[in-house]
Parts: C-alpha cells; structure tokens; sequence
C-alpha cells in the first residue's frame, strides 16, 4: 500500500437507495496497469469520477500518494499529476489539434492568465504540446480541426493532452471504446510502453485489451470489488466467471 | 467567398469613410447615426468577448452599459451643476472630462462585473441567462426610483464632455474618438483570441471538464473575461449617454441586454467584426425602415429568424463560408 501512486480507501458513494459504489479500496503502484472491470452499470464511472475529483464520495478518501486529495477539485488533482483520458472523448472540437494539446501545456504551465502574448509563439508550449502529438502520431494532424479527425485519432488525442501533464498517474476511461480491431492494436502497443512513465488505472470493455496489458485486475460488481489479482488469478476465478463472464461455473 | 479579413477591411474603411463624406457635403447626422453604430458596436464587443468567446450568454449587458452612462450623467451632472458629490466620509467635485469619465465608467463596470459573475457563474445555461437579467431588472428598477439623479426621467447633461484637443461639439471629432476606442477594444479582443488566456477560454466553453483536467479552473477563466467584457460595454455606455447627452433607466433596460445580443447574432457570434456588422445594419434598419415605419422592429425580427435559420454563422458566415469564427 505504502508506494502506492494513486489509491481510495473505502469509498463510498450513493445514488438514492442504489449503492453504486461500496467501500472500494484500489491502489496504483509505480509501473504497472491495473485495470478495473465490470458488467455495465457495476460503478465504474463513478469510482473514476470519485477519483478523478468531479464528484464527491458520501465516505472513503482518495490519495495521490501519501496525500489526502478527497477534498481537492478535478484541477488541483490535476495539478498534483492526475491526468485522465475521458471515454465520450471531451475535446475542443472547433479548435485544431495543436491547440488541444497547448491547452494541456498551458495547464501544466500554470501560466493561463498572460492576456496579451501569443499563445502560438510560446516555444516551450509548442515543444511540450508537439511532443506529445509526436508521441501518439499526431503530428501530422497538427493544423487539422479535431471535429475533422476520426474517432480513432479523436482517442490518441485525447491520450496526448494527458501526455502534456507529464502525469504521476493515468486514469483512462475505456480508451479502446469505439477503435476496430486495428485501432485497438495501436492503442494496445502505446499503452503498454507508457506504463514505465506513470502507471495507468485502466477501465476498459475490450477483454482482449485488458487480459493484453494489465498488470492487475480488479472486478467490479454492483459497486464492490468481488476479486482482484493477476491476470491469471482472475481467469481462474470461479466468482468472476458466474457473476461477470456470465458463465456457469 | 471572401477571406474574413477583407471584410473587416472593407468594414472599417466605410466607417471611416461615410462619416467624412457626410462631412464634406455638410450632413452632420449621418454623422451621428454612424457613431450610434459605432457606440453600440462597442458595447456588442464587450459583450462578444463574454458571449462568443467565452459562451456566456448574459442577459444582463445593460447594467454595464447603464452604469458607465449614469458614471458619466452624475460625474457631468455635478459639474454642470457645481454641486459636489458626496461619497460617505468625503466628497468629490463632478468633471467635464472625457478621458476621467471612461476610467471611472471602465472601473465601476469592471466591479460590477466581478461581483455578479461572481454570483451568476456559479450557475450555467438558462439559469445564468436568468440570473443575469435579475441583475439587469435590479438596476434597472433602481435607477427608475434614483430621484436624486432623475428618476425615471433621466438625466440631461447640457453640454457634451471635454477631451483635451478636440472640439468634441462637433460631431466628427467624437465620431472619430468613438472609432478610435472601438478599434482598441477590437485590437483587446483579438489580442486575448491570440493569448493563452484566450486558448483556455475558448475550451472552457466548448469542454469545460477538458479545461479542468488539464488542471485549470473554467469558472475562474469566465470571470476574468466577464469582467474585461462588463468594463468594455461600460465605456461604450459612457460614450452613448455622451453621444445622446442623456441618461435614462432604458439604458438599464433588459430589451438593451436583448439587443446587444441580436447584433452579434446578425453579425456572426464570436467572430472579431461580428458585433461591428451587426450594430451598422441595426442603426441602417432603424433609420430607413423606421422613417418608413413604426412597425420597423418586425422587419429586424424577420433578418434575425432567417439568420438564425439559414445561416447560424451571422453575416460573416454568410459571406465567408464558414459558420464558426475558427480555421
């Protein structure tokens, strides 16, 4: 627990009656992918948001580190080296390419309030956000209107303004959702170098990408974690296999 | 279709140019309709930044137009009147000077500003629509029962405000300082699109949760703009209640706010010349249409539905192509 990057503890969180989450504890150690899976509905976007800061959990705390950030918003926790992929991809659609990820720059900068410089002439932006489109081979797309790219194109930029941060920590709402078979390849490939930068809390749909890369897995069922281990430990799990593979055991 | 910088081109040379025409063949009120234009360009600019770039739409500009028109009815009315003005503990002397009156009408706006976005940007869509209004109504009915300062009758200034050099009786001198603090607050705009801030801006109004994970604060981002936004329309109210000589509660008036709102619609939402555009057709319909009928509002109604419709980037989208003020 203690090299933990990024970990809840006990979370709770209720909707109503619904508990959609129930005391969870998740951590993410240095290196690796941990990857949580769950039928639809299971709480997984809204243990995501708890951890990402757009929502408030009933009791628990979440940590980044050996900090206490349950009472920091989405943007401190970013500041801290949160950075999140979202799954609806969550892009400046008028803007190009290019000013997506200076935007994701600027925020690492922390300098958004220069009123009368350009933003396009700041050549430590420029570096910073061309790297990271570089990274995810955007870099041809620079000038391109993002409501121009593809769906495909639209998730590897969404992973290059998280790049910009130079996160501590990934959380990545299913970053396969919508890629074909090829896209999910590419995107495999990328993720699985990326985990040496900064580990990666993955939420993922596509089984073949999940059993692929992660480290460790956690399911997730009607709000509570039913098993977590290795990949193996999982596959193996009679529990998981009746309540999420939907199998007989 | 035409590159958008040649139609702002084309735009401000008409403005400099119809002005000095009615000046050379002696027909000094089409010299004052084209400072209309340009007054309530103004305001409609400092509208844009908050609306176009910043997506808020404020329904309650007026009290920022209104305050820097009752800035300058009170500050010129104590002068003429050689009365002091009373602040509490100590007391000023009113002032004829134009260049004193922007400031204070630029700092009381700008204050206004901050305190209700303060308020108001805690909500969004419809409910900031309607809280802004509240304000407008607010000030509004306020100024309706300031009798001090005229009440519902306004207040009339006899003599239009000095600035250092110019003759500003005349009616080109003041077109030309009108154009002049237009084209600066055009060049604030267009230097804020350029910025970092106005990168971040801009995200925050098309995804706000983007801006944020980046770790940047979007309510912080729209203050700021609505503050610079509020400051704007307030010189642009000083400069109308100068151009009239009068002050009433209509400048407060939320059919003001509704207005400001349609120029930019007609013109292009966002886009630099946008408001500018949209204020000259305004102030043309108004003239020609208005001599021709009283019914002339129903004429504007029809352009805005059809442009709305048909072509949601303004006139700018219109003769560029494009519908959105980017690429």
């Amino acid at each position: 627990m203690s090299d933990a990057v990024l970990s809840t503890k006990n979370l709770v969180k209720t909707f109503g009656a619904l508990k959609a989450i129930d005391d969870v504890s998740v951590d993410l150690r240095p290196g690796e992918i941990h990857a949580i899976i769950g039928p639809n509905g299971a709480g997984k976007s809204t243990l995501i948001a708890q951890i990402a800061g757009a929502l408030r959990p009933d009791a628990g705390s979440v940590w980044m580190g050996d900090r206490d950030v349950t009472r920091l918003d989405t943007s401190a926790r970013a500041r801290l080296g949160l950075g999140r992929t979202f799954q609806i991809s969550a892009l400046a659609m008028e803007d190009t390419v290019l000013e997506n990820v200076l935007l994701g720059a600027l925020g690492h900068s922390g300098k958004p309030w220069r009123l009368f410089r350009k933003v396009h002439a700041d050549a430590e932006l420029r570096a910073r956000a061309m790297a990271a489109l570089e990274r995810v081979q955007l870099a041809d797309a620079t000038h391109t209107r993002t409501s121009a790219l593809s769906h495909g194109l639209r998730r590897q930029l969404e992973v290059a303004v998280a790049l910009t941060l130079n996160p501590r920590a990934f959380v990545m709402d299913e970053p396969m959702a919508g890629l074909g078979a090829e896209g999910s390849k590419v995107m495999t490939g990328f993720l699985d170098g990326l985990r040496q930068e900064a580990p990666i809390l993955l939420i993922e749909h596509d089984m073949d990408a999940v059993f692929a890369l992660a480290d460790r897995i956690s399911v997730l069922v009607y709000g509570q974690v039913i098993a977590s281990g290795t990949v193996d430990d999982i596959r193996r799990s009679a529990e998981v296999r009746r309540a999420y593979l939907g199998e007989d055991a | 279709m035409i590159a958008e910088r040649y139609i702002n081109a084309v735009v401000l040379l008409g403005l400099l140019v119809v002005p000095s025409y009615a000046l050379m063949v002696d027909e000094p009120f089409t010299i004052t309709l084209a400072t209309r234009a340009v007054v309530l360009a103004l305001a409609a600019v400092g509208l844009n930044i908050a609306l176009g770039t910043g997506g808020l739409v404020s329904l309650g500009h007026a009290v920022f137009f209104g305050l820097g028109g009752y800035a300058m009815g009170i500050l010129a009315f104590h002068a003429q009147t050689y009365a002091p003005l009373s602040l509490g503990i100590f007391e000023i002397g009113g002032t004829k000077s134009m260049p004193i009156i922007w400031l204070v009408a630029i700092v009381v706006s700008a204050l206004a500003a901050l305190a209700i976005g303060l308020l108001s940007l805690r909500t969004s869509g419809v409910y900031f629509i309607m809280i802004t209004l509240a304000f407008g109504q607010m000030f509004y009915y306020f100024a309706i029962s300031w009798s001090a300062y005229g009440g519902e009758d306004g207040l009339s200034i006899y003599l239009r405000n000095d600035f250092p050099g110019l003759n500003t009786l005349q009616p080109m001198p003041f077109f030309g300082l009108c154009l002049a603090l237009l084209c600066l607050a055009l060049i604030l705009h267009w230097r804020l699109l350029l910025s970092p801030f106005g990168l971040a801006l801009n995200a925050a109004r098309q995804a706000p949760q983007r801006v944020e994970t980046v770790g940047l604060n979007p309510m912080r981002l729209r203050l700021v703009a609505f503050v610079i936004s509020g400051a704007v329309t307030g010189l642009a109210g000083a400069l109308f209640a100068d151009l009239n000589r009068f002050v009433s509660p209509t400048m407060f008036s939320w059919q003001l706010s509704g207005e400001l709102i349609v120029l930019i619609i007609i013109g292009g939402v966002g886009r630099l010349f946008g408001p500018v555009l949209g204020a000259i057709l305004f102030v043309v319909l108004e003239h020609w249409l208005g001599a021709v009928t009283d019914f002339w509002h129903v004429w504007l109604g029809v352009i805005l539905l059809l442009i709305v419709l048909f072509a949601r980037g303004g006139l700018l989208g219109l003769l560029t192509g494009k519908e959105g003020p980017h690429v």
